[in-house]
């Protein structure tokens, strides 16, 4: 726990010395309100609800998730100090964790800058505090999942943008697989089936059901479990390219 | 200290490493000699816990690097090959991270990190950013890192690479110094650095141990060691020659006989007869009444050695 914690200490300095950090959280939070004002109708709507305000965040991660992420290992792997990090007396498991959680708490930092669309909201009307808190949590869920994703693949190369590509493509499809068009272009074409696994497996559907205020422990399941998955892939990515 | 039994690693086909194993005892500092891609760094990497071997076993201070790695790395300092450091940190946050890393605490980390800077001579740059340091610096960096828990063993790769002879020189006192109380690994490819600083050294190629001993040994195995020059003044040049051929210790004698001397080279029959031809030569002029100009015997040289061991394998 204390080998995590240092690690931590150091990613999360690592994040708020470069412009990295200010610069990424300063475009989410743009984007997030932008995109909702504009393109949401939020005010036009007339309803005091976040929905559209958390749609559009699926679509942001597909960026931002890998825009955090990429960092992460391929930056140790290219000036070659994952060789000073991995002869340290701590396990992989300790780097993994501490370098994860650095991420995650930058991304709750641009997360916690969105707040004034929620004074937004209670100023128009009244809105269902339940509903937003499990529109915050899927949207967190959701940009964790993106974020361990990009970890993962920052593992195997020493080029940050390589990993950004890798990621985003991989978030796209994603995203993609739940879009409502798609799904229901599968469903014209009688793949009810198909559709049905591509919306549970995407992070649209669950992003979706949880800003709704459908807080079904499947989605939180789902998004826990492909974040853990893809740290273990970071895990065992680490250790095939040593071997 | 350390214990390396039988290791290899393979890439794919490549064998990097080759039933490798060697011991170095506390207070030895083992140079590793090797041509570019013999294994060195691999083999580093192998016993700080870095790369997993493909078979052998790595035992560092009684603790086996693959049942218990925490163990045996706490026990280990390492320099890998380029000193990476981390950029965006200054050099006291990077010796902090790295003795929290190690364990330590409060007053024994400042102790710590103190200590590292001063023997590393670090002072003037202890607040300024790691990517802004000139190579040197950033060598040292990355050695304070490896000292700063005093450590039993050291693995240090290239540890004088890319210094100037002052910055090499300051390391290598300190590896010598060091290597009173630890067990030292450190490669390069300085041989002379290799005489300066090593009680021991060890040559490798193509993954395979090709020479093992102090580095005055590991000099006389080189062909021309022993040989003896000669500048002999005299009556009869041919006649000298054939008298130095006649000796019991004399081997092939090469070199040109004058009217009024000989000049030359004379390799000894056996190698392991340390001396003994020179003083049959000496003793030779003597009982002639020659004129013994010039007595000069090879002691070899380790880049001679290093060449007749490694080079037949990159033709």
């Amino acid at each position: 726990m204390r080998n995590v914690w240092i690690v931590f200490k150091r990613e999360l300095i690592a994040y708020f010395t470069t412009p990295l950090a200010y610069v990424l959280i300063f475009i989410f939070t743009l984007l997030s309100l932008g995109l909702t004002f504009y393109f949401g109708g939020f005010i036009e709507q007339g309803d005091a609800s976040l929905s559209s305000f958390f749609s559009f965040h699926g679509w942001i991660y597909i960026i931002f998730g890998p825009a955090i992420g990429m960092r992460l290992w391929s930056e140790e792997n290219r000036t070659g100090t994952t060789e000073l990090l991995l002869t340290m007396p701590i396990s992989p498991w300790n780097a993994i964790a501490g370098k994860f959680l650095a991420a995650a708490v930058t991304l709750a930092v641009a997360l916690l800058f969105t707040v004034g669309i929620v004074f937004t909201v209670y100023s128009l009307g009244q809105p269902d505090g339940a509903t937003i808190w499990s529109g915050y949590i899927g949207s967190y869920l959701v940009g964790l999942a993106s974020i361990a994703l990009t970890c993962a693949f920052s593992a195997v190369t020493r080029n940050p943008i390589t990993c950004l590509l890798i990621s985003v493509t991989l978030c796209l499809i994603l995203v993609l697989i739940g879009f409502a068009p798609i799904i229901d272009f599968l469903r014209g074409a009688h793949m009810n089936t198909l559709a049905d696994i591509c919306n549970s497996m995407s992070f649209t559907w669950h992003l979706g059901e949880l800003a709704r205020g459908n807080m079904r422990i499947q989605s939180l399941v789902y998004l826990i479990t492909l974040a853990g998955f893809c740290l273990f892939l970071t895990s065992v990515f680490i250790r095939s390219k040593r071997s | 200290m350390i214990e390396i039994k039988n290791l290899s690693k393979h890439f794919g086909p490549k064998v990097a490493v080759d039933n490798l194993s060697l011991s170095v005892q506390k207070g030895e500092v083992l140079g590793f000699l090797g041509p570019n891609g013999a294994g060195k760094s691999t083999t580093m990497r192998m016993i700080t816990g870095y790369l997993p071997p493909s078979a052998g076993s790595v035992t560092v201070g009684g603790e086996d690097m693959l049942d218990s790695p925490n163990a045996a790395k706490r026990k280990i300092g390492y320099l890998p090959e380029s000193a990476p450091l981390y950029q965006d940190m200054t050099v006291t946050s990077f010796l902090n991270f790295a003795a929290e890393l190690r364990g330590m605490n409060g007053s024994a980390k400042k102790d710590a990190v103190s200590k590292a800077i001063d023997t590393c001579f670090l002072h003037k740059v202890r607040h300024q950013a790691i990517d802004t340091l000139s190579k040197g610096y950033r060598h040292r960096t990355c050695l304070a890192q490896a000292i700063i828990h005093d450590p039993e063993v050291l693995i240090l790769d290239e540890p004088t690479d890319g210094l100037d002879p002052n910055q090499k020189d300051v390391v290598r006192n300190l590896i010598k110094e060091m290597g009173k109380t630890k067990a030292i690994i450190f490669s390069t490819h300085i041989l002379e650095e290799v005489e300066a600083c090593c009680s021991r050294a060890i040559i490798i190629d193509q993954g395979r141990i090709v020479a093992d001993g102090t580095p005055i040994e590991l000099r006389r195995r080189a062909t021309r060691a022993g040989s003896v020059h000669v500048k002999i003044e005299g009556p009869s040049g041919s006649d000298i020659r054939q008298e130095l051929s006649n000796l019991r210790n004399a081997g092939n004698v090469d070199g040109e006989a004058a009217a009024n001397g000989f000049t030359g080279v004379i390799r000894p029959r056996n190698k392991a007869s340390n001396g003994a031809l020179s003083a049959e030569i000496y003793g030779l002029c003597q009982s002639k009444g020659l004129q013994l100009l010039e007595l000069h015997e090879d002691q070899g040289r380790l880049d001679d050695m290093f060449r007749e061991l490694t080079s037949q394998t990159q033709a």
